[in-house]
């Protein structure tokens, strides 16, 4: 498989064509079970639905079936004999908002489906605004129903202009438009007999041979620490490694490293995955790193380049993406996960929140709401070792746990 | 391709790995649920890589239906013997002596809903605050929704509608006292991801996932092993066929197929061109079309 793995979302307004859109690829590409087939048939025949609704392939839940709509993300997986697919299925609904920043986090690519005859709605430019804000770097634009607007070129012209100028005040660098009917198939994975103006890729095809591996940083190495192995038995009593994912560059068996926060030097000795030795380890390989020299090394730290290292802040600006239903205003306190460390935090100011229609800053309201995007400022309890998000996505995001409920609140990513 | 493309199975591999570690850095009494199947092996094999040449730091925990295969008892106690860890049984026997479940009755009775009381005690006897177990994302349209780190209440239950927030590989395992959490490292690999794995890694299995000839019972278009917990209809009758097993469970559940995929490489070549779910043999899955969502809300793995 010449490309590896494709991690992608499909996003966009309720009903505009998400959940059938993956109906169609996964059919088209031959990837549904016959179990499958029979069972969303059955379900479809029940519902008085003519043929089989593709939709209900990832609308798994009774409640989603039960009100035909998404709720929560679903993956689906496919593969064809270029590359291999990890979908994220998102929902459409404002109220599930977090649950498509859930899905589209670990998004390479997302798709955002436009239903032809109603243009461009709301949660398309929330949807478009949190794509970039995540840093997916690669967007499908797919204006579907194209059947409800006669394959019209000129519709379609309309909607790729009115996203055009949206999008040019994002930053993602690769977005692509495709006319299509996720229905009846036309560019999903098939061509199009309807519209012979279009020349460009089928969907599927574009998937497939769309590069991402570069969006990778090789160039800064950062290994934070997530657990240290002391196997404590009678071969290896004396053995210190350290277990972590490879955030950022390549490291070699022989580099000079440091470790912050101690700001202390050693020498990489050696590198395993399981009990293979390798030469060297880079993202997103998790690796056993053994050091030198015993220094003081433990979960949250960090070990990078004497001459490459990350800013040590405890002060942020950050955006944010409220996930919470209760409110949000300046003082309040948090938990805030940052790679393998947590740190205590409070929010020390709300510099605007953004209106997602027009991009506009409101500076004059300060309480954060559920689905808010906003820019804050955090103070945290003790130093963090970050990057800016666009340049690193592992250490330059995090979350906010609230200290009484435990649960997430908030995903940020951190402009420095 | 440069040096710095993992390939998928790489990939899928170090995220497993990171999430076990996850576990084990975030929890106090960590456990893997252990079935003895082909996906809990894999995550106890990929328990065994994250943290070499250490022991795994958490338990197996196998739920014991009492209506095993044979060979998969002899494989479980092998497999534990060579990790050096801990093995906690939960018993559904202890449970039915107990009086604490009802065992259903009838031609198609099953122990695989009493399994979930059993789990749950196990958990709260032990205090676990995190089980491992081996489920997927492409077997099943509830499982499908799963997060990495899945929340259970302090009744176990899973809410599907109101699932917690999981942002990048940012895992949040906090919780109330009492609640627990149901971790998957396996999320998302595909039924073909574990078998090439397991031949790339050359992982030991049961002998049940090869062909072999087996008294059988066919019923409902399935292919059932045919044994002493097994209720036969009046017009039903064991024959013996050449079969393998896709999913290990519960003896009086799990279907077999017919085949005659005697090596990894052949069970590779027949899962690769597969018209149906490997879960598509299994009955509890086809009591409606929500079985797998109601159970898994009342605390199933
Ligand atoms: N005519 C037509 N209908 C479509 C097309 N794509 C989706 N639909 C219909 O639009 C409705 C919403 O689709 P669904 O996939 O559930 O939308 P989602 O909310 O974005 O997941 C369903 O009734 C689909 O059958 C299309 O290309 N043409
Ligand atoms: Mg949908």
């Amino acid at each position: 498989m010449a490309q590896g793995l494709l991690r992608f979302i499909t996003a966009g307004s309720v009903d505009d064509g998400k959940s059938t859109l993956i109906g169609r690829l996964l059919y088209d590409s031959k990837t549904i079970f016959e179990d499958q087939l029979e069972s969303i048939e059955q379900a479809s025949t029940q519902r008085g639905t003519d043929g089989a609704d593709l939709s209900l392939l990832t609308d798994g839940l009774r409640a989603e079936r039960e009100q035909g709509i998404t709720i929560d993300v679903a993956y689906r997986y496919f593969a064809t004999p270029q590359r291999k697919f990890i979908i994220a299925d998102a929902p459409g609904h404002i109220q599930y908002t977090r649950n498509m920043v859930t899905g589209a986090s670990t998004a390479d690519l997302a798709i955002i489906l436009v239903d032809a005859r109603a243009g461009l709605l709301e949660q398309t430019h929330r949807h478009s605004f949190i794509t970039h804000l995540l840093g997916i770097k690669h967007m499908v634009v797919c204006v579907n129903k194209m059947d409800l607007v006669d394959w019209s070129q000129e519709r379609y012209d309309e909607i790729v202009d009115a996203f055009r100028s949206f999008s040019s005040r994002l930053d993602i660098p690769d977005i692509k438009f495709i006319p299509i009917s996720a229905l009846q198939g036309d560019n999903v994975v098939d061509r199009s007999e309807h519209m012979a103006w279009y020349d460009g890729p089928t969907l599927l095809h574009h998937l497939e041979h769309v590069h991402v591996a570069a969006d990778r940083n090789l160039q800064d190495c950062r290994f934070p620490v997530q657990y240290v192995i002391r196997p404590q038995t009678d071969a290896d009593r004396d053995f210190r490694g350290y277990a972590g994912r490879v955030a950022g560059g390549v490291f070699k068996v022989g580099d000079k490293v440091v470790a912050l926060p101690s700001g202390l030097s050693s020498t990489v000795t050696s590198i395993a995955v399981g009990d293979k030795q390798v030469e060297k380890a880079f993202p997103p390989q998790s690796v056993v790193m053994t050091l030198a020299n015993d220094i003081d090394l433990s979960r949250g730290d960090m070990l990078v380049r004497e001459n490459n290292q990350p800013d040590s802040m405890q002060d942020l600006d950050a955006r944010i993406c409220w996930l919470s239903e209760q409110p949000m205003r300046p003082g309040t306190r948090f938990e805030l996960r940052h790679t393998s460390r947590e740190a205590k935090a409070v929010v020390k100011e709300v510099v605007y929140k953004l209106d997602i229609n027009t991009l506009h800053r409101i500076e004059d309201d300060i309480e954060i709401v559920m689905n808010d995007i906003a820019r804050i400022r955090i103070r945290t309890a003790s130093p963090l070792l970050v990057d800016d998000y666009r340049r690193n996505r592992t250490t330059g995001s995090f979350i906010l746990v609230d200290p009484g409920t435990r649960l997430t609140v908030a995903a940020g990513v951190i402009y420095s | 391709m440069s040096d710095y493309n993992l390939s998928h199975l790489d990939e899928l591999e170090a995220e497993g790995i990171y999430v076990l570690r996850e576990v084990a850095a975030q929890f106090e009494r960590p456990a893997i649920l252990f079935s003895g199947g082909k996906d809990s092996i894999c995550v106890t094999h990929l328990a065994r890589k994250a943290f070499a040449p250490a022991r795994i730091p958490m338990p197996l925990v196998h739920i014991d239906t009492g209506h095993n295969f044979p060979e998969t008892m002899q494989f479980r106690d092998d497999l534990v013997k060579e990790l050096g860890v801990q093995l906690i049984v939960g018993s559904v026997q202890d449970l039915i002596d107990r009086g604490e479940v009802t065992e259903e009755s009838g031609f198609n009775a099953s122990r695989n809903r009493i399994q979930t009381p059993t789990l749950i005690n196990t958990i709260e006897q032990h205090q676990f605050d995190a089980c491992c177990g081996g489920a997927r994302r492409d077997e099943e349209k509830a499982r499908a929704k799963e997060r990495f780190f899945s929340h259970r209440d302090d009744f176990s239950q899973w809410d599907p509608k109101n699932q917690r927030p999981e942002l990048w590989d940012l895992y949040n395992g906090q919780h109330q006292p009492g609640e627990h959490f149901r971790v998957f490292p396996l999320n998302n690999w595909t039924e073909l991801d574990i078998w090439n794995y397991i031949l790339r890694e050359n992982i030991a299995i049961p002998s049940l996932y090869f062909a072999h000839e087996r008294e059988v019972v066919r019923r409902n278009g399935q292919i059932l092993a045919y044994s002493e917990y097994l209720n036969l209809r009046p017009d039903e009758k064991p024959e013996t066929l050449q079969v393998r097993f896709r999913t290990l469970g519960d003896l009086t559940i799990t279907g077999a197929v017919e085949s005659d995929a005697d090596t990894l490489e052949k069970i590779i070549g027949e899962v690769a061109a597969a018209r149906k779910t490997e879960r598509g043999g299994r009955m509890d899955d086809k009591r409606s079309q929500s079985a797998m969502e109601d159970r898994k809300k009342e605390g199933y793995f």
